[in-house]
This record gives C-alpha cells, structure tokens and sequence, in this order.
C-alpha cells in the first residue's frame, strides 16, 4: 500500500519540481544575459567613431519666453556654442593613458588611474579586515564560550547588511576628520580612509566564510592536539588555523571582489580625484565610483557610455575571476589536499 | 481583502481619471526643489493640473526627454549638440529652450580663510592647477585643496566651460557626490576651495570674484547676479519638445510669470528680470 501511494504520479509534486529547476536556470539565464549586455555595450569603443556633430549642421533651436538678454550673456552663450567637442573615440592607446577626463573638449579615457585606485583601495581594506576578520573567527571559533559566541557570530554577520551609504557617510564625516588629526594629513578625503571604511564592509564577508571554515575542522584534529598536550593556543595556531587555510583564503578572495566592486563607501569617502599614483594617504577614483558617478548623466550610445561599460565589464572579469578562483581552486581541491580525504 | 484590493483600484483609477492634465517634470538636481515649489504653487491654484518632479541631473533629465519619457527637462546647462541630434533623430525636432531663473555660481572657503577676494583668472589658475599655493593668492602659505562637483553635475560642466575656458580640471581635484558633500568637505577643511549654488551651510564663506585685476569684486547675491555684475552667472533651463501648447504653456507661461519669479527668489535663485 505504501510503496503503492510513493508510486503514484502527483501533479503538485510534479509541477514545483519542475518550478524550481525553472527558477534555477532562469537565475542562470539572467546571469548571463547581464554579461552578453554588458560586453556588447562595451564593443562600439573599439570601432571607428561618427563625426562629431558642430552646432552649424544642426542649427538654431528655437527659444520660448520674452527674454532680453544683455551683451555679456549674449558673448558668453555665443562662446558656449562655437565649442565643438573634439572626440576622438577611444582607441586602445587613449584607453591606456594617463588622464581620466571623459568631459572635455578632448575626452581622456585613460584607465590607469582608475585601476591603481581600485587596486590601492582593495588593497588598504584587506589589510584592515583581513587579519581582524580571521583572529574574529579563530576567538570565536576556537576560544569564545558559548555565549559570547551566540552574540559575537550574529553581531558581525549584521554588520554584513548595514547599508553601505551609511559607512560611507560616517566615513565622510567623522572617520576623516579624525585620521586627519592623528596622522596630520593634507587631503582629508584619502585612499586611506576609503579602504578603513571599506574594511568595515569586508570584515563580515572574511568573518563569516573563515568561522565556517574553521567550525567545520573534525573535532578529532583539535582533541588529537590537546590529548598530545598541546595548550589551546599551540593547538589554535598551530593545527585549526593551518587546516583552515584554504577556506581562510577563498574568504580572503571573496573579501577582495567585495572590496572591488563596492561603490558607495568609496564614492563619498576616497575624495574621487584620478591621480596616478603610488601614494596611499591621496584622493583615489576607482572603478565602481567612477560608473556610480557617470553612468547617470553620460549621452546613451557616447562614447563615454560604451567606456563606463568597458570599465564595468573589466570590474566584472575580475570579480567573476576572483569568486571562480575561490570557489574552484580553493574550496574543493585545496581542502581536499590538507585535510587528506 | 478583495473589498480593499477593488477600493485601491477604484481609487486610483478615479484619481487618475478625473486628474484632468499630468505633466511630468525631470533633470538637474540643482532646480529640483525650484521645480517642486513650482509645481505646489500651481497645482494649489489649478487643482486639475497634475505636476510631477523628478531630479537625478540635467543629463539624465535630457535623456528622459529623448527618450519620451518626459514632458519638461530641468537643466542648469544648455543641451549639447549630440544630444539635440538624437532629438531630432528621435521626434524631428531640435527642442525649444526656455530660460526659466538665473543662479550665480558662488566659489567656497573655509571661514577661516583669510583670502580676500579672486579673479576669475586667478581661478581657473587654481582649478587647472597653475596655481597651488594660498601663498600666491594672498592667503596663508598652504596648499590648495580642490573640491569640484562630480563630471555628471551640470554646474560641473558650466563651470569648466565658462570659468575654465574649457581647459581640464587638475587631475588633483576632489570630486564630490553634491553640493552638500562639497560644503561639508570644505567645512572641515581649512585649505579647501570649492564651487556651487547659493551656499547654505555653516563652517564656508563666499569669496567675492572680480573679473579682471582691475575690477570691483563682487559677492553672488541677488542685486549683482541680476545686474549681470557677478561674473560667474549662469541660466537655468526647461527644455520641451516643440512649442507648448495647452496645460504646458499655461504652466510655463505662469513660471515666466511674476508670481513664478517670486518662488525663485524664495528659494534662493534670482529672477530672470
């Protein structure tokens, strides 16, 4: 009778199986219909560009309103006019300049800048998060009692779904001020402040894929290492931490994808001058700051649209990179490795 | 349940039944208050007339209009010739501007910036980098700050093409998500410099601005922006698609109107006349 019932062909079970395999391939489809969009936006930069359009082709347009304007206005708006945007397009070698000036009688579109400022950014937040995160999930993981552990493990994993605009404008208003004062800096908006702030955005995500990394170490290692008389210190540092490696690491490149691609935190506390270089304690523009910034106002179908794409398409590799890496290599080989099984 | 669902849509679509005309408003972040203030008023006196405004920038305004997707752009910069290409290609039409308020376009310092008063030359100087020092300007021996606007502002635009002379901004430039940002940084930061609308907060002052080393400065207020005196002024624009006719001309005609100059004033903008 039972076997009978299991049997029997349910319409209901039927249809929300096949429900679900639709969403899950439908989530697919969308994933990669964003890439087919975004990479297409991205190919006019690489053709040859239209003419550009002077103002003598197109003609007066008309005006509505009794006005008189006075002789000053009418120089000024004659000169406004007679300025015809000289844009070359953006060749591979206007790509790799030095300059990022996409709104100017010459567009620049010089990239360099805004990578080193991504990078530089990145680079500053992972070095905050980084070990705070990881020393976070080793107490919690390996020393907190069980109750600090029930308030620390929530409290962090929060901080994951605080709004980003928010740090930002703490960031903006009272984080700068004070690394200012204790480091008696001359730009107040800096890559360093940007990447402190930032690192309040990463340390969750490295938090919480390191704890698991580290709560799922076989109980037998740490009590093989503790019945050998190692102390709880010897035996965190020296047998859970190494055998949550590969875990630790893929949280680390997770962490940095997230830092790359954060857009608000940066946009309001870097101070968003493209400056070439080295300097941690200059104004920065990243990548994600310069599209949050841009894309709103660019002519659709400019070239400074199709660029924005381009840029958009590059933080896009990297991440998409960054997670394969983490998930593929790390994950499932690596753990597999240290672990010996 | 479905009593309150039938409610909804009864409402609703009576409201927007008997709402007689809707006209869309969108663009530049700087008139959107100017804009809604206009709007209250005129809905307040004509209660068929529906007005909705919008911000997100004059680019992003004169998108929308290309697009179809709204009946006036706001902008606080004159359309560039691609965009009244794509007008024309979209609704054969190059657009009518209207010049709806005049804004004088302050330059900002921190209040205990003893620097008295610059020339536009002095700057663009600043701005393209040429000049670096406060030192050079008859301030303290510092280094300048600079805080711009984002390249997406309208005043971003009209300030490097009037004030610049169309030259580059310095690469060193800080550029800031708003006005508000703009005025917050400068506040807090002794040796900063910015630009922007009619200033509004604590912590900044207005520099007065010559136009040549010989002439008066003058601060941007009401009277000198007027007068056209203030050398940096600028216009603020409504573009629409071809003449108006109807409930929009009736409604531009009232901004163009004494009573819709007065609501400029109040806001903090100066009249056309």
């Amino acid at each position: 009778m039972n076997t009978m019932m299991k049997k029997r062909f349910r319409l209901s079970e039927f249809l929300a199986e096949k429900l679900i395999t639709a969403t899950a391939f439908i989530s697919f489809a969308f994933i990669v219909l964003i890439f087919i969009f975004v990479f297409r936006e991205t190919l006019p930069i690489f053709s040859v560009p239209e003419a550009a359009i002077t103002q003598e082709e197109l003609g007066e347009q008309e005006t509505y309103g009794d006005i008189t304007l006075t002789d000053a206005e009418k120089a000024s708006e004659k000169n406004e006019k007679s300025k015809a945007v000289n844009d070359e397009g953006a060749s591979i070698k206007n790509l790799a300049g030095e300059r990022w000036q996409p709104v100017s009688s010459k567009p620049k579109y010089g990239l360099s800048p805004l990578i080193i400022g991504s990078l530089k950014i990145s680079l500053i937040a992972i070095l905050f998060a980084g070990p705070i995160a990881i020393f976070a999930a080793l107490f919690t993981a390996a020393f907190a009692p069980k109750w600090a552990k029930e308030i620390l493990k929530p409290a962090i994993e929060i901080l994951a779904g605080f709004p980003s605009v928010v740090i930002g404008f703490f960031a903006l208003v009272v984080l700068a001020t004070v690394v200012q004062d204790l480091l008696g800096l001359e730009y107040r908006l800096n890559a360093f402040v940007g990447g402190l702030a930032l690192s309040l955005a990463v340390i969750p995500i490295i938090y919480t894929i390191s704890e698991d990394a580290i709560s799922a170490i076989p109980k037998s290692l740490t009590e093989a290492s503790l019945a050998l008389g190692a102390t709880k210190w010897q035996t965190a540092l020296k047998v859970i931490l190494p055998a949550a490696t590969p875990g630790i690491f893929a949280a680390i490149l997770l962490g940095v994808g997230r830092a790359f691609g954060e857009t608000m935190i940066v946009l309001m506390a870097t101070g968003n001058a493209a400056l070439l270089s080295a300097n941690l304690f200059e104004p920065v523009r990243t990548m994600s700051a310069t599209i949050g910034a841009e894309m709103a106002e660019v002519v659709f179908g400019e070239t400074h649209y199709n660029v924005l794409f381009f840029i958009g398409s590059i933080l896009f590799l990297f991440t998409f990179t960054l997670n394969a890496i983490a998930e593929i290599f790390v994950r499932q080989r690596l753990m597999k490795k240290f672990r010996g099984d | 349940m479905k009593k309150c669902i039938a409610l909804f849509f009864l409402v609703t679509f009576s409201s927007s039944l008997f709402a007689g005309e809707v006209i869309t408003v969108k663009g530049s972040d700087t008139m959107v208050i100017l804009a809604q203030r206009w709007a209250e008023m005129y809905m307040k006196k004509n209660p068929n007339v529906t007005i909705q405004v919008t911000g997100g920038g004059s680019g992003t305004g004169i998108s929308a209009l290309i697009n179809g997707t709204t009946d006036i752009c706001n902008a606080s910069r004159p359309m560039k010739p691609a965009e009244k290409q794509k007008l024309k290609l979209r609704f054969s039409t190059l657009g009518v501007e209207i010049k709806t308020a005049k804004d004088g376009i302050g330059i900002y310092v921190n209040e205990k910036n003893p620097v008295k008063e610059l020339t536009v030359q002095q700057i663009r100087d600043i701005y393209t980098g040429k000049i670096t020092n406060w030192k050079q300007v008859g301030g303290a021996d510092s280094r300048i700050i600079l805080y711009s606007r984002e390249n997406n502002s309208g005043t971003y635009v009209y300030f490097k093409e009037n004030v610049l002379d169309d030259e580059d901004y310095s690469p060193s430039c800080q550029n800031m998500p708003g006005t508000a940002a703009l005025v917050n940084a400068i506040s807090k930061d002794p040796n900063g410099i910015g630009y922007g609308g009619s200033a509004y907060a604590k912590g900044i002052r207005e520099v007065p601005v010559k136009t040549d080393e010989n002439a008066p400065a003058y601060f941007p207020n009401a009277e000198n922006v007027k007068s056209g005196q203030y050398p940096i002024t600028r216009f603020l624009f409504m573009y629409v698609k071809s003449k108006p006719t109807g409930a929009m001309k009736e409604y531009i005609d009232w901004i163009l109107s004494e009573e819709g100059q007065n609501v400029v004033v109040k806001v903090g903008y100066f009249p056309l006349r």
